[in-house]
């Protein structure tokens, strides 16, 4: 029910559910606090296929758009 | 004597922290992944001596690329902990913690960043913090040096802390939650101004403008400032230099010391960047042409790395990284390199597989004029014209660009995608850019020179010899038949493995046209890395990847060396 964090719109914020990925992909994106329950916003999205920086308490990370589809969340109010 | 070594998160003040304890300099900046390879330094505290240890930063204690692994092989050596937390970002920052406790040594937290936290709105009770961990725990603003002395004073009680038998991440995360919950209190803070153009900088839309509006600044500086030292100090002190050594140059007389030190006259007069002797070109070279540009470029390039650009630049790029091969973060070694090879290559450290180090470290080796190269290519191509220094560097860009294409096409592995934390961005400290500043030109002074006295003196020794005219003459099918060179032109390319910038130089009584100088230079550049680079490569890469590397770099040259005298000359 959730949707990748690629897709989720400009300024919205949105309420972590699901990391889906290997094991490796998991522990890299939860060592850099993007863990489940954690509240995100997309800060920029780069073109063609690039990476989007998204933030997390108040720190921004960016991640490739694969890695991106892999971090399921539902928007939140 | 006992071993502290130095733990924590990439980018959270380590380095600082080692100089602040050790007075030992070591580079900073603000990007993650500075510190790719371990220092020593020591130290006394109160009475007792103790070795200190700066090793790079790491998430966690299972490493993810090289630097890491250097980290973790430090780790183990260490007898006591000091483990630098960004008090900005406890949260993340304690999973390294409760591994670090789990390991059963003694430790100690230094809380660093305390100034930025409080700025930010977030308090961290840490009386409380140091209770739940069972380890002293300091708050610390390095930069300033405010908590140091504190630090210093506690470190004899640092110790195991509380074993905690958390098996599983999962757990440890819980664990973490319940402990910000107890220590962490934040304000809930607006985005100022300076937030809004922080995110305006990263978003294509505006961040490509201001990227393309930064690189050119920096350019321009580089130049303005190098071009300014030139002119208005150090040729007015060749200008005094000038009749002192030609007097010495009379006082010698011809003869073998002439040749060597002063070198050749042109109609009885010295030519500093012609003649070739120790005394006056192995002296010009490196602090008339060469060193300005350093300086302007080192002083550029701190200030790029101090205000946490860098990492924002990665992310505007990392599309076409990604279509050779590499990340965003392949940026970094590109602009290390521009400064000089060795800490370019160096930096690969910090990407994820031998794939992307191997692309990465051959590129900047192939197609990354070092400061020391450019700012000759500069003062050669310069009297003729802007244009003939663009297609030097115009080429270049195509050579890093398509070269990277076919590797990432015909490597094995796999290149993973961008995984870059961005710090936020800080105003760069006067006196630690200055410090690094002065770091940097020093290494150069110290390893430059040497290095062009023994090429003027080979150069010397060889040309007395005979050696040169039969190395002309032996490499004149490619140098003449295919690049359309003189074949004198050799000795230069012979000359480039010792010093790049010397071999340059070398090139002007060749008495060429613009074109040749452009075929030339530009053949210089790819060919082969100095002696420096070559035996970093050797240590990074293994002897198997070192050859495919070479292998590439002297194809790529004669390819393009032809192709460009092909578009240039014709046939």
């Amino acid at each position: 029910m959730g949707i990748p964090i690629s897709e989720l719109p400009r300024h919205k914020t949105a309420r972590i559910i699901e990391l889906v990925g290997g094991h490796e992909f998991q522990r890299k994106l939860r060592n850099l606090g993007i863990r489940e329950g954690k509240i995100v916003r997309i800060l920029a999205d780069q073109p063609f296929g690039g990476p989007v920086v998204i933030e997390v308490d108040g720190r921004a990370t960016t991640i490739g758009r694969g890695m991106a589809r892999g971090v399921l969340v539902e928007p939140v109010e | 004597m006992k071993k502290i070594v130095l733990m924590g998160n990439p980018n959270v003040g380590k380095s600082v922290v080692f100089s602040r304890l050790t007075g030992a300099r070591v580079v900073s900046s603000n990007y993650p992944g500075t510190t790719v390879d371990y220092t020593h330094g020591r130290t006394c505290l109160g009475e007792e001596p103790y070795e200190i240890i700066d090793a790079p930063g790491t998430y966690s204690l299972a490493p993810t690329c090289k630097a890491e692994e250097v980290a973790c092989d430090m780790f183990s050596e260490g007898d006591v902990v000091l483990n630098v937390i960004d008090a900005t970002n406890l949260e993340r920052n304690l999973l390294l913690t409760l591994e670090l406790l789990e390991t059963g040594k003694p430790l100690i937290i230094a809380l660093n960043l305390w100034d930025e936290a409080k700025t930010t709105g977030i308090s961290i009770d840490y009386h409380a913090l140091s209770d739940l961990l069972g380890v002293p725990v300091i708050p610390t603003v390095a930069l300033s040096g405010e908590g140091i002395k504190e630090l210093v004073d506690n470190i004899g009680y640092a110790r195991p802390g509380t074993r905690l038998d958390l098996t599983c991440d999962e757990e440890k995360w819980q664990k973490i939650g319940c402990i910000i919950k107890e220590v962490q209190k934040v304000r809930h803070r607006h985005p100022t101004p300076l937030d809004r153009l922080a995110t305006a900088s990263i978003r294509p839309v505006t961040g490509i403008p201001m990227a393309i509006g930064i690189l050119l600044l920096l350019f321009w500086m580089v130049r303005f400032i190098g071009e300014g030292l030139i002119t208005y100090i150090f040729n007015p002190l060749f200008d005094l230099y000038l009749p002192v050594i030609t007097g010495f140059s009379d006082w010698l007389g011809p003869g073998i010391l002439q040749e060597l030190l002063i070198g050749r006259l042109f109609d009885g007069e010295i030519d500093f960047v012609q003649s070739l002797g120790l005394l006056t070109t192995g002296l010009y070279v490196p602090l008339a042409m060469v060193l300005p540009y350093i300086i302007a470029f080192y002083l550029m390039l701190a200030l790029l790395e101090d205000s946490g650009y860098l990492p924002r630049l990665s992310t505007l790029s990392d599309t076409v990284f990604h279509r050779i091969g590499l990340h965003g973060y392949g940026i970094v070694p590109l602009f290390l390199g521009l400064g000089c090879n060795v800490p370019g290559v160096l930096a690969t450290r910090n990407l994820e597989t031998r794939k992307q180090r191997f692309i990465a470290a051959t590129l900047v080796c192939i197609s990354v004029p070092c400061m020391a190269q450019t700012a000759m290519i500069f003062g050669v191509l310069g009297p003729y014209g802007m244009g003939y220094i663009a297609i030097v560097f115009v080429t270049l860009l195509t050579v890093y660009l398509s070269t990277g294409l076919v590797l990432n096409r015909i490597m094995k592995g796999i290149s993973p995608e961008i995984c870059l934390e961005i710090p936020p961005y800080r105003i760069p400290e006067p006196g630690i850019i200055a410090k690094k500043t002065w770091m940097r030109i020093r290494a150069f002074l110290i390893e430059a020179i040497p290095y062009l006295f023994l090429g003027v003196l080979m150069v010397n020794v060889l040309y007395l010899v005979g050696f040169l005219d039969w190395i002309g003459a032996l490499f004149a099918p490619v140098i003449s038949g295919l690049l359309g060179l003189p074949p004198d032109a050799a000795t230069a390319l012979l000359a480039g493995f010792l010093r790049k910038d010397l071999a340059v130089g070398m090139l002007l009584p060749l008495g060429m046209t613009p074109q040749q100088l452009v075929i030339a230079i530009t053949v210089l550049t790819i060919y082969f890395p100095c002696v420096a680079t070559f035996a970093v490569l050797f240590r990074e890469l293994g002897i198997r990847d070192l050859a495919k590397a070479t292998a590439i770099m002297i194809g790529v040259s004669l390819l393009a060396g032809t192709l460009l005298k092909l578009i240039l000359i014709g046939v």
